[in-house]
């Protein structure tokens, strides 16, 4: 069977907020297996590009295709089939702080599993899924009891319990110690092998784009500005591009 | 025109929006009993001993205080009957729904506040459940079941208040003061009481829910959105009660 090989594809993408124009004709595309990191200041539009893509925020025009699918086609229950193959890693972790870590990881679940398939087999995923970030001794704990890295995991943790096929990152280690965040880093290396995941990672840590980037595009006003490898946009002498490197 | 462009016309605007998704999304099948269920019990664990507690003293001071007006017209036998008429048709509900909307309006906007700002609601979204259906559509319909519940129960603990009321300066047996009370009441006093309580409900749990999902980004956000959960929930209550009266009052069961 012949895999396809662009899993998203984005093309002249527009968002505007009022008049404040965040994303022009912004495309890009993301390759089966492939890292993907977008780099990007601060309000930049990174959040706004990937909200676009897991359709919780309309874009105003462009295109977004994932798995071939037209996403502003897609009816809900059609989108939510969809979002199945898509794990969504939010900057704030977004943990349900009224449930246990079990609860949390099990949520997804509810959606995409029968009743009967839940009660067989959740427990052995949700174990499964704290194994892979190391941390099954918090399955009883509420979320206020863990450290910011352990949060971190966890959530990492809820968008593996689907096995989806891409997983969108944003800003994994911002806001973690320098050693926390290699630890992250560590961790997203490894579940992209185990799970053979594509990954559109958002960040502007250096550390974490050497490690994890195959491609990096540097995202400026609002648009697509340059793809290319982590080394060569490093050795680059354009004054946009190389003040991220400073 | 600019009234019509009024913050506050704007504001009843969106929550008019916001009440026809409810509806569009409680007709749609598949409905989160479970959630329900919680948000039942939570509520009545919330607001239980403050509305017993408020109840029985109103029903208590109530009945003190309207006793010398009574013994001025020589007419003091008819104490328990004109109290229970009060706290039947008015102040049992009305207190029963500010308390709630103090306590429950400014949960649930607080709760589902903090839920929008830390992408809680984006979560589940992206998880595959519908999170206006699974936060909004079960709070809401537990406030509309549970104001009613506990305004049921309000109306008899103050009763039993006015009865000890009653007792402290008289003396009116159990069986009498009940007798009493419920010959003076019809249904054209309980029913009407009792449908005004499921909008005072209703009203409580979409403020509530309309604060907390439209949550401005930001911690500052989640204490706005609580406050002015109650605020507007409180006074929803009074313009309800208002449009009630109107209404019996027109159709003649006063
Ligand atoms: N829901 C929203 N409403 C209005 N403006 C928004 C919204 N979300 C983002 N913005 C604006 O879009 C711009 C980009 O935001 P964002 O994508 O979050 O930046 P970042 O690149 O740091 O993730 C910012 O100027 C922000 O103010
Ligand atoms: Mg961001």
């Amino acid at each position: 069977m012949e895999q396809k090989d662009h899993i998203i594809e984005v093309s002249k993408l527009n968002k505007s907020f009022g008049s404040n124009q965040v994303l022009k004709d912004f495309s890009m595309k993301l390759v089966r297996g492939e890292n993907l990191v977008i780099l990007g200041k601060s309000g930049s539009g990174k959040s706004v590009l990937i909200k676009c893509i897991i359709k919780l925020l309309e874009p105003d025009f462009g295109e977004i295709k994932i798995l071939d699918q037209d996403i502003s086609e897609l009816d809900e229950d059609e989108m939510d089939l969809l979002r199945k193959d898509v794990g969504f890693l939010f900057q704030s972790n977004a943990l349900y702080d009224s449930m246990t870590v079990r609860e949390n990881l099990e949520f997804p679940l509810r959606r995409h599993w029968t009743l009967e398939e839940r009660e067989n087999k959740a427990e052995e995923a949700v174990m499964e899924a704290l194994e892979d970030v190391g941390l099954s001794h918090t399955v009883n704990m509420m979320p206020a009891e863990l450290s910011g890295g352990m949060r971190k995991r966890i959530a990492l943790a809820r968008t593996l319990i689907l096995k989806p096929q891409v997983i969108l990152y944003d800003e994994p280690t911002t806001g973690l110690d320098p050693i926390t965040g290699r630890e992250i880093s560590e961790l997203m290396i490894s579940i992209q092998e185990k799970y053979k995941a594509s990954s559109v990672i958002i960040s502007h840590d250096m550390n974490c784009i050497k490690m994890t980037s195959n491609r990096v595009i540097a995202l400026i006003e609002g648009r697509n500005y340059r793809t290319d490898t982590y080394e060569n946009l490093m050795k680059s002498t354009d004054p946009k591009v190389s003040e991220f490197f400073r | 025109m600019d009234v019509i462009n009024s913050p506050f016309f704007k504001e009843v605007g969106e929550i008019a929006r916001f009440t026809g998704r409810f509806f569009k999304q409680i007709v749609k099948p598949k409905q989160e009993y479970e959630e329900f269920i919680n948000q039942c019990f939570w509520i009545g664990y919330k607001t239980f001993t403050l509305v017993s507690i408020t109840a029985f003293i109103m029903g208590l001071v109530l009945t003190i205080q309207s006793r010398p007006t009574l013994v001025e017209f020589g007419a003091a036998s008819l104490l328990p009957s004109m109290v229970s008429v009060s706290l039947v048709r008015e102040i049992s509900p009305v207190i029963t729904a500010l308390i709630c909307a103090g306590k429950i309006g400014s949960g649930i906007g607080a709760e589902l506040g903090s839920m929008r700002v830390t992408e809680q609601i984006d979560a589940m979204e992206v998880s595959g459940t519908n999170p206006f259906k699974y936060l909004v559509v079960t709070r809401v319909m537990a406030s509309t079941l549970m104001v009613p519940i506990l305004s049921i129960l309000a109306i008899a603990i103050s009763l039993y208040g006015g009865f000890l009321g009653v007792n402290l300066k008289g003396s009116v047996s159990w069986s009498l003061y009940w007798f009493q009370a419920f010959d003076a009441l019809t249904f054209g006093d309980f029913i009407p009481s009792l449908i005004k309580t499921f909008f005072f409900g209703f009203a409580i749990g979409i403020v509530g829910c309309y604060k907390g999902y439209n949550s401005q980004k930001g911690t500052e956000g989640v204490g706005r959105s609580a406050t002015t959960a109650v605020i507007v929930a409180s006074l929803m209550v009074f313009i309800l009660d208002l449009i009630a009266v109107q209404i019996t009052d027109l159709l003649g069961l006063t």
